[in-house]
């Protein structure tokens, strides 16, 4: 269970995930928050009002997925880096992966990394689309990640080879 | 002899927040630190906090750090004073403290004792091998000093410094082979060890440290599992060939300065250890004297920095200083430290201070 190993276990991905239609029409975000924590950063940072103003800051995020557009602003601004933005409709076979990433070296664009899961297990590889790195996210950068539908709510990382870090 | 009003022990993220406070109101601040830098522990913290915007959520501490020293250094009424180590306070309320290998005496209203937390040790066979860190010396040398602790990491306790100094050393380029933790459960943020654990590290809940070994430092460690009862399990045992055991065990109050004071103490193990009898503004048995921070009772940077703020008010406002306004700043303060403290994640702090507030004549 997570409490014990850091992994959210199915039921509780459920609790948050968006529905299948919803995810049907387009990007839209996962906020992979399961414990009262004080943090409200994701909720200032959306400018939809898709992630609603929190009552008590120890809430966990609420998510209007109908108002979310998927920009992934959210993604930047979690200090537990867990908002993921998800597009089911990228292409007939792959999804779109938005994920906040904050190692070095950056992936470089249309090269092809290694997928990992919540667990850090290799399930498959994705083509790198876009690396977003604007100063408002401030030194964590987005990667838009493609990758084969079927592990799409499965990939949570990437492994980015770094030749001058094997020594 | 160097005469303040509010003289403030400690220039980390309680001590900046309550100068800064003090300052506001119009008090003479003096802020002395012992290190060659504003911000204590902040500096190393590239991590992005959280909390709220009035605790600057989403900012990494690093740049907290910055953010408040250039604040603080803009009031003319503030005087701040490093590499100064405090020896002591004495009866008569003056200060003594040693800069340059010259003792300064310094006589103050008001002093504000802001000087966190030291990092515990744990008691395991060939514990003092070179290679056997604290967590924080090990993130200390990596963030400021830019340079790896090691090669392979061990790292011992899964509490937010435990993950967060994992992922720090991830992003340098050192291997954790794996984190260790006594208790069944993780102690940080959920949110932290997803972190780690999509990176790959394993977290080995309800395992402990056997031994380390090595031939004149750290080669490797034994881990092994503990029963419901934190027994050890023998032949669970895990050889781990590892350079670096990283300790991230907890931290305890460093109290030595209000002992001597001769503030009552009170050990209170969900604040870490020994800590002071304090009212709710923070003011300890001995009346010139506030805390604020991890001294005060182990907590997160969130809640330091607003208990800076309430022993700075406090402190102004026994002196007569900063009025309707630090009364309306006040109110809002402990605001935001009851809702920081209010969630799950707060049920051990809640239950550590309910042990040590003692009467309540401040807030009349």
């Amino acid at each position: 269970m997570l409490k014990s190993t850091g992994i959210p276990t199915k039921e509780d991905l459920q609790k948050i995930y968006p529905s299948a239609e919803r995810l049907a029409k387009g990007p839209v975000a996962i906020i992979e928050c399961f414990q009262r924590i004080p943090c409200n950063p994701c909720a200032t940072a959306c400018t939809r009002g898709a992630i609603l103003p929190f009552q008590d800051i120890n809430n966990q995020p609420q998510l209007d997925a109908e108002q979310c557009t998927g920009c992934a602003l959210c993604v930047a601004s979690c200090p537990g880096l867990a908002v993921f933005v998800v597009d089911m409709t990228y292409s007939e076979q792959e999804a779109l992966i938005k994920l906040p990433y904050e190692y070095l070296p950056l992936p470089r664009v249309n090269t092809t990394v290694k997928a990992l899961n919540r667990a850090g297990e290799v399930v498959g590889q994705g083509t790198v689309i876009r690396v977003q790195t604007p100063p408002a996210f401030d030194r964590t950068a987005v990667i838009h990640l493609a990758v084969a539908k079927t592990v799409a709510h499965e990939v949570r990382n990437i492994v980015v080879e770094d030749e001058a870090n094997d020594a | 002899m160097i005469n303040t009003q509010i003289a403030i022990i400690g220039g980390g993220p309680a001590g900046l927040r309550a100068a800064l406070a003090a300052a506001q109101t119009g008090a003479k601040v003096l802020l002395l630190d012992n290190s060659d830098h504003l911000g204590g522990q902040l500096i190393k913290q590239t991590h992005m906090f959280f909390g709220s915007q009035q605790q600057f959520a989403g900012s990494r501490g690093i740049d907290i750090a910055t953010r408040l020293a250039t604040e603080l250094r803009q009031f003319e009424n503030v005087q701040i004073m490093l590499e100064t180590t405090v020896l002591g306070i004495y009866e008569d309320g003056v200060l003594l403290a040693e800069q340059d290998d010259k003792v300064r005496k310094i006589k103050a209203e008001r002093i504000i004792v802001a000087i966190g937390a030291s990092e515990r040790m744990l008691a395991f066979p060939n514990n003092d091998l070179p290679g056997v860190y604290g967590a924080g010396a090990a993130q200390t040398l990596m963030n400021v000093h830019g340079v790896r602790p090691g090669h392979r990491v061990l790292m011992v306790g899964a509490g937010n410094i435990g993950l967060i100094v994992t992922y720090q050393m991830l992003q340098a380029g050192v291997q954790v082979v794996g984190i260790v933790e006594a208790a069944p459960t993780i102690g940080g943020y959920l949110v932290h060890a997803a972190k780690v654990r999509r990176a790959g590290v394993p977290i080995y809940t309800s395992h402990t440290v056997k031994e380390a070994y090595g031939d004149g430092a750290v080669e490797g460690a034994i881990i092994w599992q503990l029963d419901e009862k934190w027994a050890p399990i023998p032949g669970t045992e895990q050889d781990l060939a590892i350079d670096v055991i990283c300790l991230a065990v907890g931290l305890s109050p460093l109290s030595d300065l209000l002992w001597q004071a001769g503030c009552q103490m009170t050990y209170v193990p969900q604040l870490g250890g020994s800590v002071a009898v304090r009212n709710s503004l923070l003011c300890t048995t001995n009346q010139q004297i506030y805390i604020a921070g991890d001294v005060a009772g182990v907590e997160e940077a969130s809640s330091a920095m607003v208990e800076g703020q309430v022993a700075g008010l406090g402190a102004a406002l026994s002196l007569g200083l900063g009025g309707e306004q630090a009364h309306a700043m006040l109110a809002d303060a402990r605001g935001q430290l009851a809702a920081l403290r209010s969630g799950p994640v707060g049920e051990k702090i809640r239950a550590g201070l309910s042990l040590v507030e003692k009467g309540v004549t401040a807030d009349a």
